[in-house]
């Protein structure tokens, strides 16, 4: 019985080609359009933390001024005194790495590339997760002195060297000339959109001597010890700085202090919530193609009334006619599932590797869609057959 | 007349449509009983019941009262299934407008009485397609009711209802949609299906020259049986 069953189903899929490619559409549109936008969501949000961790976990940034971008309020800027006073007095601090940071334009041979040139110590490397692909970091010696020696990220070696090892090679930046010791792992694009591999890196004295010309330091970033808790460190360093910058009790901070983590729980609800926005659209589509199938059954409910009364009255089971009707729509909505889960997968590569965002396959949201498409194939196609079967023959023959 | 052994017993048999203020007796009792072979023409008014007669022989419908007996079962007792299987095993079906599944060949039609009773592929083509020559239908196997002729469509209706080798074949008006000619001709192959391999006929017929095919004639008026006689005896 099973086996005639099928037959009939797949004779009158055939036979009902318009009808069937209708009602498998309108599942593949649905199916594939929810797949892909939450598959994608899922990689921006992956690719943002991704991003975030490889800026170095439990980070403070410590900067003068209140506000941070154009218009920022200048605030004294730091000192070399006070990294040694953190260090010291900031018991839960593990790294402390001043940084000056000059645009300035950097020469090899022919070759020139405008870059940012980042002056601060070893501990700079380690706090911001950076690895060296080649060469080595600062010695000791050379940040005392203030030598000429610079690691470079993968961006300027690729400007200025093209493919080749630019260690040992001595670079220009403005008038004085530079030995490069090292090359930084790459590391992309940053959460915020730059590039975090275009930068030459100096030992601190280097640059404030020959680039800043002052003893000023722009920024801090502070590594806190595995286990030590953010917050604290936070609150010890404002209290900290506001003693050694003098502010008074009811005056603001000249300062700010981030934390990475912060920044990442930002950025990571953003593009959590932009996820949920377009699955939500996309669950409309899948919604729509429901009503589209539904249309299409609707439509059809007449001719299949009288198809169901002539099956009836050549002696068909009504268990046979809803076997006939289950099996119908129960491949049409998988066929269509099917083809969605596919046309999904091949978008969703695709649009990942243009949007720069890595493909996560998700089983839940597969499988989700899948259902919810199977379920509207059988409630649509199913339903109205049960209806008509239940009827006397003749009646359902006579269906207008 | 051999009462005793009929094939069909009628008795009683009322049909009311609608219910209250609506209802509508269609059948008043009908008692009538059918040997097997014969060959019955039913005539009558339009509105005569004629067609709700036939629709409960044929198991199509189910009687507000009375008894139908087939040979010998009471069919108001039988489940719905059971009165499928009854269709399925001893009755084929004749109806006025074809009612043939569209966009489907004609020999996907005859088969599909085949497909219902399980029997293998290889023997449901044979028998198919011996049911398609022998309403003259050869060469049209893969022809779809839309590629056919209306006389073309019945035939292939009627090797549909014969290709089961039923014992009863019920036809409803089986030439009201047709020219008189062709009618002429779907009323000798019924007649010949009656002659030559002994299947009961029963057929609602409006014309004289239809019903003169048969061998027994029952008039219905006002859903009550009229007149009942055998072609050839004096009224
Ligand atoms: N499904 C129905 N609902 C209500 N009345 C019906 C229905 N079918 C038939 N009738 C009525 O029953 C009577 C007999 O109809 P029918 O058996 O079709 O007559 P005939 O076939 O002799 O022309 C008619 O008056 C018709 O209007
Ligand atoms: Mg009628």
């Amino acid at each position: 019985m099973l086996w005639n069953t099928l037959l009939l189903a797949l004779r009158s899929i055939r036979r009902n080609l318009m009808r069937s490619f209708l009602t498998i559409l309108g599942i593949v549109i649905g199916v594939a359009a929810v797949i892909t936008m939450v598959t994608l969501g899922n990689g921006a949000t992956q690719s943002v933390s991704d991003q975030i961790s490889s800026m170095g976990s439990n980070l403070l940034i410590v900067m003068p001024g209140q506000r941070f971008g154009p218009g920022a309020e200048a605030g004294a800027p730091f000192k070399s005194a006070d990294i040694e006073v953190i260090r010291n007095q900031i018991t839960s601090a593990r790294l402390v790495a001043p940084i000056v940071s000059k645009s300035a334009t950097a020469v090899y041979q022919a070759n020139n590339w405008s870059t940012v040139v980042t002056g601060t110590s070893n501990d700079y490397f380690e706090a911001g997760n950076w690895e060296i692909a080649a060469g080595r970091t600062f010695t000791e010696a050379e940040e005392k002195s203030g030598k000429a020696v610079c690691v470079v990220g993968e961006t300027v070696r690729d400007k200025l060297f093209g493919r080749q090892n630019p260690v040992g090679s001595e670079i220009r930046i403005k008038q004085f000339a530079c030995e490069v010791i090292g090359l930084l792992k790459a590391k992309g694009q940053s959460s915020m959109g730059s590039d975090q591999d275009d930068s030459v890196v100096m030992p601190l004295r280097t640059v404030q001597r020959r680039l800043s010309g002052s003893q000023d330091i722009n920024r801090l970033t502070i590594s806190v010890k595995e286990g030590a808790s953010i917050d604290a460190a936070k609150e010890q360093l404002t209290r900290l700085l506001r003693e050694r910058r003098n502010i008074a009790e009811n005056e603001d901070d000249d300062f700010r202090v981030m934390d990475t983590r912060q920044i990442a729980e930002t950025l990571t609800s953003t593009t959590k919530i932009l996820t949920m926005l377009l699955g939500a659209v996309a669950a409309v589509s899948l919604l729509v193609g429901g009503i589209g199938i539904m249309n299409i059954m609707l439509v059809s409910v007449t001719e299949r009334t009288r198809e169901i009364g002539i099956r009836l009255a050549i002696g068909a089971l009504e268990r046979e006619v809803l076997l006939q009707f289950l099996i119908e729509a129960v491949v049409l909505s998988s066929l269509g599932g099917l083809i969605g889960i596919t046309i999904a997968t091949a978008a969703s590569i695709f649009l990942a590797g243009l949007m720069n965002v890595p493909y996560l396959f998700d089983p839940s949201i597969n499988l989700l869609s899948f259902f919810f498409a199977a379920a509207i194939g059988v409630i649509f196609g199913y339903f109205p057959a049960q209806r008509a079967a239940g009827l006397n023959p003749i009646d359902a023959l006579r269906h207008e | 007349m051999s009462e005793a052994v009929a094939l069909i017993r009628l008795s009683g048999i009322t049909k009311t449509y609608g219910s209250g203020q609506a209802a509508f007796q269609a059948l008043k009792g009908i008692d009538l009983a059918i040997d097997a072979g014969d060959f019955v023409a039913i005539m009558g008014p339009s509105g005569s019941g004629k067609s709700t007669a036939m629709n409960i022989l044929g198991c199509l419908d189910t009687p507000s009262s009375g008894s139908y007996e087939f040979e010998g079962v009471k069919v108001e007792q039988l489940s719905r299934n059971e009165r499928a299987l009854l269709r399925r095993n001893y009755l084929g079906f004749v109806f006025q407008g074809f009612n043939l599944l569209s966009r489907t060949t004609a020999l996907e039609n005859v088969e599909l009485p085949l497909i219902y009773r399980g029997e293998p592929a290889a023997a449901r083509h044979a028998a198919a397609r011996a049911a398609l020559r022998q309403v003259g239908l050869e060469g049209w196997e893969h022809h779809t009711p839309a590629e056919l002729s209306g006389g073309q469509q019945q035939r292939v209706a009627i090797a549909r209802a014969i290709v089961t080798r039923p014992a009863v074949l019920l036809a409803d008006e089986p030439t009201g949609n047709l020219d008189t000619h062709t009618g002429e001709e779907i009323m000798e192959l019924i007649s010949a299906l009656n002659r030559d391999q002994g299947i009961t006929v029963l057929m609602v017929t409006h014309e004289p020259d239809m019903a003169a095919h048969a061998k027994r004639v029952i008039r219905f008026v006002d859903g009550r049986v009229d007149s009942d006689r055998r072609n050839g005896e004096a009224d």
